[in-house]
Parts: C-alpha cells; sequence; structure tokens
C-alpha cells in the first residue's frame, strides 16, 4: 500500500496515471444521427464463435429483425439496425484489423427510427435461466470495449459463488463520455438493468463504481436510490485505469483477483453501465442491440459530442456529419490508451465500439517517435496497475527472451493498459513489445 | 536507434524524455553549482567547463566508433550531466587533466564500453573519481579554503588560468583539509575528538558552504533544495535519500552515543563531504539503482552503511564514491530478489488462494 493510502486512508488500486481527461463532451446530451446509406455488420462483433446469416442478398430486413443468430453458447444473435435491403455479405475491415464477413445493407430513403419488430414480455415472470437466455437473444455484450457476450458473463458457474454485483461508470480513458451521458440521462434503465443481473447472477448487492470526476452522476443516482436498497453507489479515485475490471474490484471491495482467475473466484461480477442500460431498455421490450452511444471528440472535430450511432455506421458518415479536419489522419476507435487506429474511413462502428477519436497529428507526434534506450528510470514499474515491471520486460523483448518474459515476469498478467508507454521518457512502445511477445508464446504454446 | 519511430498505441503520452529528465536534474544542481564555482573562483569555472567539454567530445567520439547517431545522443544531456555531476565531486583547484582523464573514465570506460545510455552497470561519474583518487592521490585531496570570487584572496583571471591550466603553486598558500579529512587524520593520531573539532568549521558554515571541499559538494543546503526539487518533480522517489541519509545518521548517532570522543556526530557526517549531493544526484542515478520501491531502500541503507563504514574504519576519509560502485554491483541482485508483489500473486509468485465462499481473504 503506497504511502498517500496509507496516510489518508483510501483503499483503492496502487500505482496508474494521470492522463489529461479531456472530457469536454460531459455536457453534450446524446443525440442521434441519421442513417447511412449502407451499414456494415461484421459478424463477429463480439468475443466468441462468429454469428451465423439468417438472411441471404436481396432480402428485405426491418428495423430491430434478427439477421444471424447465435453460433451456439459462446455466442450472440445480430439484429437489423435499420430498414433496407441485404446488399450481401461480404469481407469488410473491421476495428481488430483483418477483414471479417460482414452483412451489408442498403438501407432505404426515409426508413424508420422507429423499432419494427419486437417481443415484450414480462419481466418479473423470468427466472434466472430465462433471463440469461433473454439476455443472449438481445445479442448484448460488454459495451464498455471487450465486447464479451453479457450472457455468458452474467452465467455463473454452478462452483462459484457471487455476493456482489459492480456495475463500472468509471470510464477511466480520456475523453469518453458515453457512460458518463447514459448514468445522467438514463438511470431508470440503468437500474432496472441492475435489477436484471443481480436476479440473472443471485446477488443480494450492487455497487456502482463512478470516478469522483463524474460527481453528477453520483448524486444523481444516488436520488434514484431509496433507503435500505441493495444498491450502493461509490465514488472511488480518478484515475487510469480505474475502469478495468481487476482494479475497480481491488477499489470497491478491496479484493484480488487471483492470477488466471476470474471476478467469479472473488465472489464478484462487473459489467459496464452501458450495458446494464441497454439489458433494461431492451429485454422488457424484447428487443435486440441495434445502435450504441459513442462519443465523437478529439481536436480534428467539429462538433464533437455523444452520438446513438445505429451499428454498422461506417466512420466516414459519422465524419461527415460531425465535421472535421481533414489533414488529420489519426483515427482511433474507443480511448487513446487502448483503443485502436484505424486507416480505413469505411470501418464500421461495432458494438464494442465506445469512441470515435481524431487526433491532431502533431500530438500524436511531437515527441513520441523517436525510441530511445531505457535509462531504467522505472517510471513504469511504479505506474504498472499490475505491479509488473515493464522496464525488465521490454529488455527481454528486445532481446526476444519471450518465454523469460513470461515465466520469470509474468508477461501474461499484463492486460495492455498502456501505462507504462505512456509514461516512459525514452518513448519504447512497450505495450506493442508486449502484444507481439504474446502472440509469439501464443503461437509457440499452439 | 533513437531514429526508429512509433506509431502505436496508447495514442496520448505524458510529457516526459530523457532531454527533458536531464535537464531537470540539471536545473536542480545549478544553485549549488553556482555557488561552487563563486566560492572557489575562476579555476573552478575553467574544471568545470574543461570537464564537461571533454565528456561531451568523448561521448561525440565513442558514439562515432560505434557508429550511432551523434547529434540526437549527444543532445539527451546525459553526457553534460555526468561531466557536471563528476566535475562537481573534483578538489576545485585541481589540473585541467584530472578534469580531461576523468571524463574520458566517465565517458568511455564506464558508460560507451557498456552500451551507451542506459547500459552501464556502474554510476560514470563515482567510477571516474574512484580510479582518479586511486591514480592520482595527490591532486584529488588537495583541497583549498574557499576564496570567493571578487574577495581580496581571489586569484585574477590569467593567474587562474595558470592554476588550472598550467604549474602555480597558488594552492599552497590556501591549501585546507576538508572537515571529514581534517578529523580523520586527528583522531589517527590520537587527539579526543572534541579537541578536535575545535579547529574545524560550525555547522552553519558546512549548511551554506563556507568551507574547503570538492566544488559542488559544499553547500549541504542548496543540494538539499535542488533534491526536494527533483522529489516534487517526480524524477526521483524520496525513498533513496531518505534510507541513504537514515541510515547514515542512525548509525553516525549512535556510536557518536558510545563513545563520543573516537565518533564523529550524526550533523557532522550529514553536512559534511558528498552525503548530500549523493544521497539525492548520485545513488539515485536511474540507470544504476534498483526499480522496485523496495529495492530503492535496501540500495539507499546499504549507501548509507557503507558510507559510515569507510569513513570511519577505513584509509579514506570520505567514501561516497566506493559505496556507490559497491551498492551499484549489488543492484541487479536486488532487482531480481526484491520484485513487487504481483496483483493477483502472493510475493512467490503464485496466485492467491481463496477460500470456497469467495470472499475471505487469504
Amino acid at each position: 500500500m503506497g504511502l498517500f493510502n496509507l496516510l489518508f486512508g483510501q483503499k483503492g488500486f496502487t500505482h496508474g496515471i494521470h492522463p489529461p481527461y479531456h472530457k469536454d463532451t460531459a455536457d453534450k446530451p446524446i443525440r442521434r444521427l441519421p442513417f447511412p446509406p449502407q451499414l456494415v455488420l461484421p459478424l463477429d462483433q463480439h468475443i466468441g464463435k462468429p454469428a451465423i446469416p439468417l438472411v441471404v442478398k436481396g432480402q428485405e430486413v426491418v428495423r430491430g429483425e434478427p439477421i444471424a443468430k447465435a453460433d451456439g453458447n459462446f455466442s450472440v444473435p445480430l439484429h437489423a439496425p435499420a430498414t433496407g435491403r441485404v446488399a450481401g455479405i461480404e469481407l469488410m475491415p473491421t476495428p481488430k484489423g483483418p477483414k471479417t464477413s460482414a452483412i451489408l445493407i442498403d438501407v432505404y430513403e426515409g426508413s424508420t427510427q422507429e423499432v419494427l419488430w419486437e417481443q415484450p414480455r414480462d419481466m418479473s415472470e423470468l427466472s434466472p435461466q430465462e433471463i440469461i437466455q433473454a439476455i443472449q437473444d438481445s445479442g448484448m455484450v460488454g459495451l464498455g470495449g471487450a465486447a464479451f457476450p453479457s450472457h455468458m458473463k452474467l452465467a455463473i458457474p454452478d462452483d462459484k459463488q457471487v455476493d456482489t454485483l459492480i456495475v463500472n461508470g468509471c470510464e477511466c480513458e480520456p475523453y469518453l463520455t458515453c457512460d458518463h451521458r447514459i448514468m445522467l440521462e438514463h438511470p431508470k434503465a440503468l437500474l432496472r438493468g441492475i435489477r436484471y443481473a443481480m436476479r440473472a447472477t443471485g446477488t443480494e448487492k450492487a455497487i456502482i463504481g463512478i470516478e469522483d470526476n463524474k460527481m453528477d452522476a453520483v448524486e444523481l443516482l444516488k436520488g434514484h436510490l431509496s433507503k435500505g436498497s441493495p444498491v450502493e453507489v461509490k465514488a472511488v479515485e480518478t484515475k487510469y485505469p480505474q475502469g478495468s475490471e481487476k482494479m475497480l474490484i481491488k477499489s470497491a471491495l478491496d479484493r484480488e483477483v487471483p492470477t488466471g482467475g476470474l471476478p467469479a473466484d472473488v465472489g464478484v461480477v462487473v459489467n459496464n453501465v452501458g450495458t446494464l442500460a441497454g439489458l433494461g431498455d431492451l429485454l422488457p421490450k424484447g428487443r435486440g442491440l441495434i445502435e450504441r452511444v459513442i462519443t465523437v471528440a478529439g481536436p480534428g472535430i467539429a462538433k464533437p459530442g455523444n452520438y446513438l450511432v445505429p451499428l454498422g455506421t461506417p466512420i466516414r458518415h459519422i465524419l461527415d456529419h460531425v465535421g472535421y479536419e481533414g489533414a488529420r489522419t489519426e483515427f482511433i476507435l474507443g480511448g487513446p490508451m487502448m483503443g485502436p487506429a484505424v486507416s480505413a474511413l469505411d470501418t464500421p462502428i461495432t458494438k464494442g465500439t465506445s469512441g470515435l477519436l481524431v487526433l491532431n497529428e502533431p500530438s500524436i507526434e511531437e515527441e513520441s517517435h523517436k525510441i530511445w534506450p531505457c535509462i531504467r528510470c522505472a517510471r513504469c514499474v511504479s505506474a504498472c496497475p499490475m505491479h509488473l515491471n515493464p522496464s525488465m520486460l521490454g529488455q527481454l523483448a528486445a532481446k526476444r527472451k519471450y518465454e523469460e518474459m513470461a515465466e520469470d515476469y509474468h508477461l501474461t498478467d499484463c492486460f495492455e493498459c498502456g501505462c507504462c508507454s505512456y509514461v516512459c521518457p525514452s518513448n519504447i512502445p512497450l505495450v506493442q513489445y508486449f502484444r507481439i511477445a504474446k502472440a509469439i508464446n501464443r503461437e509457440q504454446a499452439a | 536507434m533513437s531514429e526508429e519511430t512509433s506509431i502505436f498505441g496508447p495514442y496520448t503520452h505524458a510529457k516526459s524524455s530523457i532531454s527533458r529528465t536531464m535537464g531537470l536534474v540539471m536545473l536542480s544542481l545549478l544553485p549549488a553549482t553556482l555557488f561552487g564555482l563563486y566560492q572557489f573562483g575562476w579555476p573552478a569555472i575553467f574544471l568545470f567547463l574543461t570537464t564537461i567539454v571533454a565528456c561531451v567530445l568523448a561521448e561525440a567520439f565513442s558514439l562515432r566508433v560505434a557508429g550511432k547517431p551523434i547529434k540526437p545522443f549527444v543532445m539527451d544531456g546525459s553526457a553534460i550531466l555526468t561531466g557536471w555531476l563528476l566535475a562537481m565531486t573534483l578538489p576545485p583547484w585541481a589540473p585541467w587533466w584530472i578534469g580531461l582523464i576523468g571524463a574520458l573514465l566517465a565517458i568511455i570506460v564506464a558508460k560507451q564500453v557498456f552500451g551507451g545510455l542506459g547500459q552501464n552497470l556502474f554510476n560514470p561519474a563515482m567510477v571516474a573519481r574512484v580510479a582518479l583518487l586511486i591514480s592520482f592521490p595527490l591532486e584529488m585531496t588537495l583541497f583549498n579554503q574557499p576564496v570567493p570570487m571578487f574577495s581580496a584572496q581571489a586569484p585574477g583571471f590569467l593567474e587562474s588560468l595558470a592554476i588550472t591550466f598550467g604549474s602555480s603553486d597558488a594552492i599552497d598558500a590556501v591549501s585546507s583539509a576538508t572537515t571529514l579529512g581534517h578529523l580523520k587524520t586527528e583522531l589517527g593520531r590520537g587527539v579526543a575528538l572534541p579537541e578536535a573539532a575545535t579547529t574545524t568549521v560550525s555547522i552553519w558554515q558546512q549548511l551554506w558552504g563556507q568551507t574547503s571541499g570538492s566544488l559542488g559538494e559544499t553547500s549541504a543546503l542548496l543540494l538539499l533544495l535542488g533534491g526536494l526539487f527533483l522529489i516534487y518533480k517526480k524524477v526521483i522517489n524520496w525513498h533513496i535519500p531518505v534510507s541513504m541519509l537514515g541510515t547514515l545518521a542512525l548509525l553516525a548517532g549512535l556510536f557518536h552515543l558510545i563513545d563520543p570522543n573516537s565518533y564523529v556526530g550524526p550533523m557532522t557526517h550529514l553536512l559534511s563531504g558528498a552525503a548530500i549531493l549523493c544521497a539525492f544526484f548520485i545513488a539515485t542515478d536511474l540507470v544504476t539503482s534498483p526499480v522496485s520501491i523496495r529495492g530503492q531502500i535496501l540500495f539507499g541503507a546499504g549507501c548509507g552503511l557503507l558510507i559510515y563504514a569507510i569513513r570511519t574504519w577505513a584509509g579514506y576519509p570520505e567514501g561516497v564514491a566506493f559505496a556507490v560502485m559497491l551498492m551499484n554491483a549489488c543492484t541487479p541482485l536486488i532487482d531480481h530478489y526484491l520484485k513487487p508483489r504481483i496483483y493477483g500473486r502472493d510475493r512467490k509468485g503464485q496466485p492467491l488462494v481463496y477460500s470456497n465462499e469467495g470472499t475471505d481473504r487469504k
């Protein structure tokens, strides 16, 4: 425990960083964008097996209708975000990198934003099992960025017992404010979603963890809770990566997930506020996930804000509507710390995309392009939230000693938050080294 | 190497760079350095400049031989800083070739032979200082009283040139033992400490730096100021300075209590010699100190212990350079054994074990 925590008695994870937060869009209400002429819907917007198409080229679909079904349990279905005609199933670019199969929908001009396909249900009559099934049918995944199927996360294995649902409202990535807006604008849907998740998991307590730079959301949610409510709102320190599952569990409950284990091993299940607000909205209506809120921001954007966009909207369409300076070339999906940069403007917004950032080229270039030798300054060591030794890992990576990295320095515990690269005065791309090392180790193990 | 570029995430970066780090260290050294140069006059300025220029030239030469880009590496400021630190530990009126040889030893032998920036095992300035002390014991132990610039005794510009670059006996007129040197000699002759200490300078003079000693080591107060600035700027952690000075003071206090006649008290130990300079600027050298907090505490304590032992029982009145080098040699070992506990693992690196209830901590 660090000196700060010792002195001020604050619980929380140690290390981490304080990047400039740039939460300038926090006061921008969620706005809808018009439909693009064509939607690109990759079949693998989630972790797990890709969905199986239910439609064929030329088929007409209505907004909300299922267009692909889950392939087994570790998969989720896909729904049509707009009324139109299926233009084909083709390989398209995605934020993940390689092109993958995607359903293309030519949106009808004048297509309504009313959802035309739904199966309302009475939630109070569902058993936990049925709630889990309903969640899978909605196609919901972790909207914080991981895109892990929500029904998998909320289905607690028989040999585990969870006592607490942690609701992740930290949003620790710079620029992003979509979760903040959801908490402010849809508190009731969020609290409904929390109740469903508690019933599905059998937990009797829920903690909404929110970074203390969003006290308006903390106060608002507290106001919606009655005395004796099993839901508690907890302000946690504003510090990256507070929104990482493991860090938030440490901050909220002072429990540590064992290496190689799951949150359920310490009696916890964690869900993002966007995900739960989504479930609170979709489940009673029996609808599927067809749109999501993203933060569009960065110095290159003319009209930054929070936008509700249909899944599959190409980022070019969004940029045309918000206006951006064409000279900027760095487009990042998600936050600047962990989000990938994309070059193809045909790349669509998918379920796991929480933001679209257009960063000033100089703000990337300045010093951060030149790589210097490691001077062992140990800033990375005091930044790593997992308490690894990135300095040593980086030097081993340069020598291609990938096995030693994993065995002696626990490379696999790294979750690639980017704190080490952020603080490195030598601008060593440590995270990139670690990704390569992990990939090579995986290849050799296979 | 520095020509490589990175275009990977994260797409935001802290305002930190090597040259910024080096610049901050130099900035924090500035008050004590200016004071030292003022105290010891033109010869000190000549020696200071000679050492730094020689370091930069040696760095450029080595980079050329190694086939590395010269300009970016020279511009990073690390060679200037090495020269600066080395000059601060030299007797202020030492001849120019002491600075030159020291610079060559520091840059070529202690730094570039190991692979350049970040690769050296030992602190380059301390390697040079130790090698000089052993090779040229006379020049390296000839200290002079402070003769502030513009004062009556201060040597003029031309006379100073002769002191640094030519042969001059001027130093004999003002030569004076350092506090630690004087006490060591007197104790060696069997004089009791309170008696020997009557001729040394007061604590206040030591604090300010109005005493004979190495070029930049005399003003404990200004060095302390610079050190605190570095901690404030998060260039260094507080752990090494505190554990080093704490250990030194504790040992000195303990032995002084037991036998005040033979053991020097803690204030003299802390304020004289290179203790403060070492605690904040040399032992904390990023490259050659451990990376973990527990490692840094152990490292600092080790330095303090060795400094005390060398000063008290060994042949030299001052042991900072030896102590730091010995602890530098231990750094890889300390880093290997004192790894921080990783999240989700116990100290041995095994995954944490929880009971079936899930909530009970191990």
